[in-house]
């Protein structure tokens, strides 16, 4: 048999080797450097360019909608963190506002700004993530230093209210946790301007940079058609011209009182999200400076006049009166429980007896509150809405965040369903780098802002 | 169109099982045989106009209180419209011995992932779909998690390259 020559052997040709070139199949992941979870794409190239994608999830799957059904209402909070973790604020508020909205409660007006203010600080966050991590991976390393910069101004933002800066676990159904803290108006403005700064500089060393543009013009492109037959929302839409957003379309809080623009692009490539994104920071910014100037202040009673009350509830409110005297004996709150006495929490809670954990110094100070406390932490009771399904939809940092919960009327959720907004841009990602090179597949990967907890739930 | 214009609209145009609007959320059930036909209808018809599957999931009804000799699963496909910015949930239910609902694959993409989730956790099958795989989950596990009669502490057979 005659000798394979070198050349005849890298091609695939001569005796012994089949018939032509054929197709080379690599994989990527579980486990790559780029790969910003644990996610593996097997491809199958010919040369340098992808024929075939095929994108395989799961590996970070943890039984979040299974975990749901297992405990109380306010026990999935936890869980909701660790969807998508780079923005775990809305997913508390996504998950609250579903099982309000099944119980048909509405939360207090200063509550409603508080989640808005939150929500976009995380939104912010998230985006600032998104590019510095892409930026990255093309080399910009100065761009990811730079944003994670300004992240950690407003992670401590985060941590000044919720005391903590991944594992927030900051929203209630029928409230938050905790008021605002002291200052945070001030130390906001003072984030904010180092953000933009930030950001200024970033516009200036990417958006018109050659070696970036390369990389990211025309590449990684999905169709208009294509991306909403996929239900891909959030900046990936909004960069093929259309400008859906949750908070625009179908508002929640009280984003309908806010002012801010929809930033859409045309071409939907990479560098179109890119400057979505971008731009989407401003705006929530923005917005967040609105809604710290419009926020109210002072204890405000929702459950004050104009609601008609059964008898039932005029007894039990009649009770509260006997203990309000009682109440009034002061107690020394631990440092942790800042934001959390009785005033605060009536500004930012429900007044429903039947949700909403009452304060510390009520639990403690009288009996009607440690048995209102205990009605709500014993298995078997707490929370308990009747009977029925609802869909909640917030806007999360990648898109239309949904939750759907069914209630069988037990203190249990029978059922939750979280939409995960990055699943859709994954299901057409095969689509995205299908015809590009490798090395294009991983700036599109990056746009697609993919987060393992929330994709595998 | 806000939620009673939508029911309007499918209630005159196909047959439906039964309509509410819980929460204000529009729902329709329907039966699996006319499943194709009210889905079609919803994307093409252009009062309707749902673009969007924006999620599809199903939910095991085994022991809710006064369903549990019902049929055992309700899939449940929300859509959405960017046209008339409205949204609708439509369900169907299917029994245990016949947990086969036909796929929506070819009216939206997004259906394709959805069903595969929805046959990975529940064991719904969808007939037609192209690549009726498990989606979180991996090919050797056994049961399907998300059903009401799978506890949550069970272990599985740990699996590795062969001996």
């Amino acid at each position: 048999m005659a000798e394979t020559t070198r050349r005849e052997f890298m091609l695939g040709e001569g005796s012994g080797t089949g018939s032509g070139s054929q197709n080379l199949h690599v994989g990527m992941g579980p486990a790559h450097p780029a790969m910003h979870g644990i996610i593996r794409i097997t491809t199958e190239l010919d040369g340098e360019t992808i024929v075939k994608a095929d994108v395989e999830i799961g590996y970070l799957h943890r039984a979040f909608e299974k975990d749901c059904e297992e405990g109380g209402y306010n026990n999935a909070i936890p869980y909701t963190d660790r969807l998508n973790y780079v923005s775990p604020l809305i997913n508390n508020f996504g998950y609250c506002a579903a099982i309000e909205k099944l119980l048909g409660i509405d939360v207090t007006e200063r509550c409603k700004y508080i989640r808005v203010i939150m929500s976009e600080i995380s939104r912010i966050c998230d985006h600032l993530t998104c590019i510095g991590a892409s930026a990255m991976e093309l080399g910009a390393f100065t761009v990811f230093l730079y944003m994670i910069k300004a992240r950690e101004f407003l992670w401590e933002l985060v941590e000044d209210v919720t005391g903590a800066r991944l594992t927030i676990s900051y929203g209630r159904v029928g409230g938050v946790k905790a008021d605002l803290p002291d200052g945070f108006s001030a130390k906001t403005t003072k984030a904010f301007k180092e953000t933009r700064e930030v950001l200024d500089e970033v516009h200036r060393l990417l958006t018109g940079n050659r070696i970036f543009l390369d990389r990211m013009v025309g590449l990684g492109a999905l169709s208009r058609e294509e991306t909403i037959a996929y239900a891909i929302t959030g900046p990936l839409l909004r960069a093929v011209g259309v400008p859906y957003d949750v908070r625009r379309a179908q508002p929640y809080d009280v984003y309908d009182r806010l002012e801010f623009e929809i930033p859409t692009q045309k071409d939907g490539d990479n560098f179109a999200r890119y400057l979505v994104r971008m731009a989407e920071m401003e705006q929530s910014m923005r917005i967040v400076e609105q809604a710290l100037a419009r926020i109210p202040g002072g204890a405000i009673n929702v459950d004050a006049a104009g609601r008609p009350i059964d008898p039932a509830a005029y007894v039990d409110l009649g009770k509260q009166g006997k203990t309000e005297g009682l109440l009034l004996v002061p107690i020394t709150l631990s440092p942790n429980l800042q934001g959390q006495q009785r005033a605060a929490l009536e500004r930012v809670n429900v007044h429903d007896k039947r949700v909403v954990l009452p304060s510390k110094e009520t639990t403690y100070g009288s009996i009607e509150g440690l048995m209102n406390h205990f009605m709500l932490i014993m298995e078997g009771s707490g929370i308990r809405p009747p009977l029925g399904e609802a869909y909640a939809a917030v806007e999360g940092a990648n898109g239309e965040l949904g939750f759907y919960v069914v209630s069988d009327g037990t203190d249990r959720p029978y059922r939750v369903r979280c939409r995960p907004p990055c699943l859709p841009p994954m299901a057409a990602l095969s689509r995205m780098i299908e015809g590009g090179m490798v090395a294009d597949l991983i700036p599109t990967f990056g746009s697609v802002n993919m987060i393992g907890g929330e994709l595998d739930r | 169109m806000d939620g009673a214009a939508v029911l309007d609209a499918i209630r005159q145009r196909a047959d439906v099982v039964e309509t509410h609007a819980h929460r204000g959320d529009a729902t329709v059930v329907v039966t699996r045989d006319a499943l194709p036909r009210v889905l079609a209808l919803c994307r093409d018809a252009p009062a309707l106009a749902f673009d969007m599957l924006m999620d599809l999931t199903a939910v095991d009804y085994l022991k809710y209180p006064g369903r549990e000799d019902g049929p055992r699963f309700e899939v449940v496909y929300h859509l959405y419209s960017l046209v008339h910015n409205h949204r609708v949930r439509i369900k169907t239910r299917v029994d245990e011995d016949d947990a086969v609902v036909p796929s929506a694959v070819g009216l939206w993409p997004s259906a394709n992932w959805f069903e595969r989730e929805v046959w990975d956790m529940f064991g719904v099958r969808f007939s037609g779909h192209p690549n009726l795989m498990r989606l979180l989950l991996y090919e050797e596990f056994v049961g399907h998690p998300l059903r009401k009669d799978y506890p949550i502490d069970r272990r599985q057979p740990l699996i590795g390259p062969a001996q």
